[in-house]
Parts: C-alpha cells; sequence; structure tokens
C-alpha cells in the first residue's frame, strides 16, 4: 500500500495555488520535501466525512475521559437508586420518554431509577478502553508474526499461517463464554470490573490478530522482493535494520487503518459478550449489558433500548467512517 | 593488460524448485550455470544476453547478495564466494550495485538524505562535515540540487531517481559498481545523460564497471569489453570492436542483427540482413544437453548435442577471442536463415 508518485502529482496539481502560498509562508524550509504523513493529512482535511467521523471519535474518548467530572456535574451515581423516579405499580419511568427530564438527561432505569446518562458514560469508558487496548494487543501480535511469516518465509510461515488460519475458524464467542465462567472474578488485584475488562482485552485482542497478521504478512512478502529491500543488503544492513528501518515505514499505513477498523468490530464484540452475561460485571455499566437489560422492557419502555443502542451505532459508524477516510487518504489506489 | 579485479570460476546458482507439505526439491532452476568472468580494475565490461539468461542473477552473485550453489568468486584475490553476511560488510564498501528500476529501488518512506547518508550509517563512516554535507555534496556529483537532501523519491522524476542510486552507491567510494539494467527503465533521452554521468564518475573515482544490459547499443557506447550470456552460460568474450566487427559464435550475430538501425537509408545501403532465431528460450530447469543453444541453431550437428563447447580462443581463426561454440561463425559467412531485412516480416 504504497503512495505511488502519481498520488502525489494529481494532489500538487489539483491544488496548485495553496501549495504555492504555503510554500512561501514556510519561509526557510520551502524547499523541504512534503512527506507522505503531510500529503495524507492534506487529503484527509479535504474529506468531510471522514472528518465528521474523526471528530465523534474524539469526542467519545474525551467523554470516556472525562466520565466522573461529567457525571459529578449534571448526573448522578452509578450505582444510585431513584425509586421516586419509577411508577411502583408498571415499575416504569415516570414522565415521558422513559423519564428524560432535567435532572434525569438520558432518563432512568426501569424498576432501579438509576441514572443512565452516568451509565452510559461509564459503559464508554468500558468500551472504548476494550476496543482500544485489544485493537493494540491484535496489532502488536499480528504485526509481529505477520512480519516473521513475511519476511523469513519457509516453516515459519507455513507454522504462522496454519496458526491463523486455525484461529479463523476458531469459535470466539463460545470460548469467551467457557473461559470467563472458569477465570476468578479478580486478577491481578484489579476489582472486579477492570479485571473482566482484562479477560476481555486478552480474549478479543488474541482471537482478532490473525485479521491484521495476514495483511501484514502479504505487504511483507510483496515488500521484501522490492528492490531497495536488496540495496539495502548489498549496502550490509543487517535482518533488524530491514525490517524495522526499510519495511516497517511502509506497512504503518496499511496497518493503522486496520487497526482503526478492527476498533468497532471489537466494540461490537465486548457489547455482544455484555448482552450475553459475560461481560463486565454488575453493577458497572457496559452499552452491551444495558441492551441486555433492556430486553424485558423494550415493550413499555423502548427508550431504554434505544440510548445504549444508539450510542454503540453512532460509535462504530464514525469509527468505520474515520477508517474509510484515513485509508483513502493513506492509499488512494484502494479506492 | 591491467590485473583482474574480480573473478568467477565455474560460478553457478541454482534455485531450488520445491513442492509439498515437506518441501521435497524436485528440481532447480539453473539460472547461472558455470561461468567464467573476470573484470579488470578500471574498465566496463558490459554483459548482455536477452530476457532469462541469468544476467542479473550473475551480478547479484558478484555482490554476494546472492550465494553461488558451486564454483569461486574472488575479489582483489580473496574468495568471497561463501563468505556470510558479517564477513561481507567490510567488502561491501568496495563492491556496490545500481538497481534497474528507479522506482522500487528507493524506500518511498525515506527522504532522499535518509537512503544516502544510509551506507555511510550502516559501514560507520566517519564524515567530517557532518552527514548533510555529506549528502550534498554526493548530489552534487551527481547532478542534483543539493538542497533537495530532505525531499521524497516520489518528487523526482526517473532519470534524477536513477541518479539518486548513482549517489547512494558512489557513498562508499567503492571500487567496483554492478550496473544492472541502470538505464533500461529510463526515456531514451535520459538514458544518454545518465550513462554519460556513469562514464565521467568512471574517470572521476577510477570505477569499475560491469553492466549489464539487453541494449547492445547501450553496451556498445560505454564498454571496453563485451560478455555475451545465453541460458546462464558465457557464449562469447571480447573486446567492444572486435566483438561487434567479428562475432563468432552464431548466438551473438543473431543478437547484433536485431539491433535495429535508425536511418531507412544507411540500412538499405549497408544491405544489412537480418538472422531471425524461431522458438522460444529452452527452460533452465531443463536446459538442452551439449551446446545450449543448438536448438535454435542453424549451424548445429549431432556433436553439439553431446559434447558441451568450451569457452576457448580458437587458434585456427587469426580475428578469433573467447567463443564457446564448435562451428564459429566466419567473416562474410554466408549464414542459412538470413534474409534481406527489407522483406516485409
Amino acid at each position: 500500500m504504497s503512495l505511488g508518485p502519481e498520488a502525489s502529482i494529481t494532489d500538487e496539481t489539483t491544488t496548485p495555488t495553496a501549495d504555492a502560498a504555503e510554500e512561501r509562508d514556510r519561509g526557510e524550509k520551502a524547499i523541504a520535501g512534503r512527506s507522505l504523513k503531510q500529503i495524507a493529512w492534506r487529503r484527509l482535511k479535504k474529506d468531510k466525512v471522514a472528518l465528521a467521523g474523526g471528530i465523534v471519535v474524539i469526542f467519545l474518548i474525551v467523554v470516556a475521559i472525562l466520565a466522573p467530572v461529567l457525571t459529578r456535574l449534571w448526573g448522578h451515581p452509578i450505582d444510585e437508586y431513584h425509586v421516586d423516579q419509577i411508577d411502583p405499580t408498571l415499575s416504569t419511568p415516570l414522565g415521558k420518554l422513559g423519564g428524560i427530564s432535567r435532572h434525569f438527561l438520558l432518563g432512568v432505569e426501569p424498576t432501579s431509577g438509576r441514572d443512565i446518562f452516568g451509565r452510559i458514560l461509564y459503559g464508554a469508558q468500558t468500551s472504548l478502553t476494550v476496543a482500544f487496548l485489544s485493537a493494540f494487543v491484535s496489532t502488536a501480535i499480528g504485526t509481529i508474526f505477520g512480519l516473521a511469516a513475511g519476511f523469513l518465509g519457509g516453516w515459519v510461515d507455513s507454522v504462522i499461517s496454519r496458526v491463523m488460519d486455525f484461529l479463523l475458524a476458531f469459535p470466539q464467542l463460545l470460548f469467551a463464554i467457557a473461559l470467563v465462567s472458569v477465570l476468578p472474578d479478580t486478577i491481578l488485584g484489579l476489582g472486579d470490573r477492570w479485571s473482566r475488562v482484562l479477560v476481555l482485552v486478552g480474549v478479543i485482542g488474541f482471537f482478532g490478530w490473525p485479521y491484521i497478521g495476514r495483511i501484514v504478512r502479504g505487504q511483507t512478502l510483496s515488500l521484501r522482493e522490492r528492490e531497495f529491500v536488496e540495496a539495502s543488503r548489498s549496502l550490509g544492513a543487517r535482518s533488524p535494520r530491514i525490517l524495522f528501518r526499510e519495511l516497517l515505514p511502509n506497512l504503518a499505513a496499511p496497518i493503522l487503518v486496520y487497526t482503526t477498523l478492527i476498533i468497532p468490530t471489537n466494540i461490537l464484540t465486548e457489547a455482544a459478550l455484555s448482552f450475553l452475561g459475560v461481560g463486565i460485571p454488575p453493577p458497572n455499566p457496559s452499552w452491551g449489558g444495558m441492551l441486555s437489560d433492556a430486553v424485558a422492557f423494550y415493550s413499555i419502555d423502548p427508550m431504554y433500548m434505544i440510548i445504549p443502542g444508539g450510542m454503540i451505532f453512532i460509535t462504530v459508524l464514525a469509527f468505520n467512517l474515520f477508517g474509510d477516510g484515513l485509508r483513502d487518504a493513506l492509499d488512494p489506489k484502494a479506492r | 593488460m591491467s590485473e583482474n579485479l574480480l573473478e568467477a570460476t565455474g560460478v553457478e546458482k541454482h534455485f531450488p524448485i520445491t513442492k509439498g507439505l515437506f518441501k521435497r526439491q524436485i528440481g532447480a532452476v539453473r539460472a547461472v550455470d558455470g561461468i567464467d568472468l573476470s573484470i579488470r580494475t578500471g574498465e566496463t565490461l558490459g554483459l548482455v544476453g536477452e530476457s532469462g539468461s541469468g544476467k542479473s542473477t550473475a551480478g547479484r552473485l558478484f555482490t554476494r547478495i546472492l550465494e553461488p550453489t558451486a564454483g569461486t568468486i574472488t575479489f582483489e584475490g580473496e574468495d568471497i564466494s561463501h563468505k556470510s553476511v558479517t564477513q561481507m560488510r567490510p567488502l561491501r564498501r568496495d563492491v556496490q550495485m545500481i538497481f534497474q528500476d528507479p522506482y522500487s529501488s528507493l524506500n518511498p518512506r525515506h527522504t532522499v538524505g535518509a537512503i544516502i547518508s544510509a551506507p555511510l550509517q550502516i559501514q560507520n563512516i566517519p564524515t567530517p562535515n557532518g552527514v548533510k554535507k555529506a549528502v550534498q555534496d554526493l548530489l552534487a556529483l551527481v547532478g542534483l540540487n543539493p538542497e533537495h537532501y530532505n525531499r521524497y523519491p516520489h518528487e523526482f522524476s526517473g532519470g534524477q531517481r536513477q541518479r539518486i542510486g548513482i549517489a547512494r552507491a558512489l557513498a562508499l567510494r567503492p571500487k567496483l559498481i554492478i550496473a544492472d539494467e541502470p538505464v533500461s527503465a529510463l526515456d531514451v533521452s535520459i538514458q544518454a545523460q545518465v550513462v554519460n554521468l556513469m562514464e565521467d564518475l568512471q574517470r572521476e573515482f577510477n570505477l569499475t564497471y560491469l553492466f549489464i544490459a539487453h541494449d547492445l547499443s547501450v553496451v556498445r557506447h560505454i564498454s571496453d569489453r563485451v560478455a555475451v550470456m545465453y541460458l546462464g552460460k558465457i557464449v562469447e568474450v571480447a573486446d567492444r570492436d572486435d566483438l561487434y566487427k567479428n562475432p563468432r559464435h552464431p548466438y551473438t550475430v543473431a543478437l547484433m542483427s536485431a539491433v535495429p538501425v535508425p536511418d531507412p537509408v544507411r540500412r538499405d545501403r549497408a544491405q544489412r540482413e537480418r538472422v531471425l532465431l524461431t522458438g522460444d528460450v529452452p527452460s533452465p530447469i531443463n536446459p538442452p544437453s551439449g551446446c545450449r543453444f543448438r536448438t535454435r541453431c542453424w549451424k548445429a550437428q549431432e556433436i553439439c548435442a553431446t559434447e558441451e563447447p568450451p569457452l576457448i580462443t580458437r587458434l585456427d581463426d587469426p580475428e578469433s577471442h573467447l567463443t564457446a561454440c564448435h562451428f564459429p561463425v566466419v567473416n562474410d559467412e554466408t549464414v542459412a536463415g538470413r534474409r534481406p531485412a527489407a522483406t516485409p516480416a
């Protein structure tokens, strides 16, 4: 997925005036070349849809980080019961739209009356932490094994490729359910919420690496035959230099793009696991868990299902749009 | 006669063909199958042959990017045929390579400065005036703007990229440069510039070139001696003028006659005739017995199938040179299969 020279040429011809102006503004550095990073950023800036996705993603990350502050300002603690907000006979929230009001911005839970706003914010923390960390785990393992398989070839490649095939065929959800029921509730003294996050990161990350591994392997196979690798070798470079200085910079674009694209998949997997009851243990909130709770009430209190469902939808959509835009910016040929 | 800088004796490179789960070897591509060649200090040796004849593999064997299956390669009297990567390292300073494709031989993610300074970095060569100055000097040397050191390869044209490749090869001040079809990917007008640059640099730094090409007119322009390869073997070696005037091997004769003459008037006056070879180059997996060219040669006889002709100078022909043929072509011989070029093909 290298950026061909023609890409930069079209880029330069479409914005000649902007280029010239910037070139002048840079003054002393005017003669410095534009790196592929700069070209990609320029292209991404023009892609409004991807930018919108990126802004939503950044907004969600900020919200997740500031969840305790925001909850104190506009919400209520996640495990605080507000029975006064509940209709005692139907056990549905009082008021319209699941009890949305000035005090409860997104309404309250049926039966318990817990504040949905606070629970959504803390749920974002869980979802995004699991999604990002497991994407990181997948990327790290996938890159190392993909590089090894592609660069070393031979039996190493055969073994790694068979392991990837095996993992792709493995029933991930069933394995996760079985694993969670076997493992203790707290690991490494992290408390039950973060121990379970750790387990989810491990499971989702471990089963996700073959996707990245295959892409990295394929790219490495094609890059390995390029003459600049031979040139480096003829200068006396050793394998680590070739791997990390010559090959890895060329793999950065596809790795970045696929990492962005597995994050939404991970969010969905986490939600599915929580929905099935092997996610974050109650009373800690997660979007999948809230959806699961809402199943019992959707006919009488649809808002309780729409809010976490909508959050998952918006988050996944934003990540996907941003990832697609990033791919187009980094590799215009794949469009 | 000057001494030999690089000498190859009986060098072979067979690429194994494997099959099945356990990579059982079922055959081999005999890309280079026993070549003897010497490169003299200060000369330019042209290596020509059609696609698949093993020219590039031979070049990669001489730089030891590939390890020969058999035979020995000596550089300045030192046997380098089976040296390890670490043992080869100091020798890399003396033997450098220029590559064919200026688009794939430069890493698109590195600046020109990083590309040209990589050899200095890898070989730990001190730069008294700083790396930047060293890179800029090299850029100026190959006719590029020294201010462009932090641009990326995609901002240059093919010819400029090839100059960057030459600058990288020159960074270590090598004695021998192996140029693997350095101009075949360039426009004809740019080819001349790059070839002339290489000639200027040769004069300035006393370089020795192995110039691999399939373009006979470029080879004629730059080479002192020319070696002709066919299917992993060297079939003829001679001084440039000698080879172009008196080709002895039938394959060389056919190759020479295929060079286009740009001027139709001259073409008619010279009564130029073409030798048309029929059939394809045989597979290097299963090359013909005896002389490899016999399947396409109009002079082939029984002995050609049984006995491999050695690369020797025949004593019965005063104008002869190293030729691997049982029945070399003599001057003014009427060649069967030769026909006037004017007839429409």
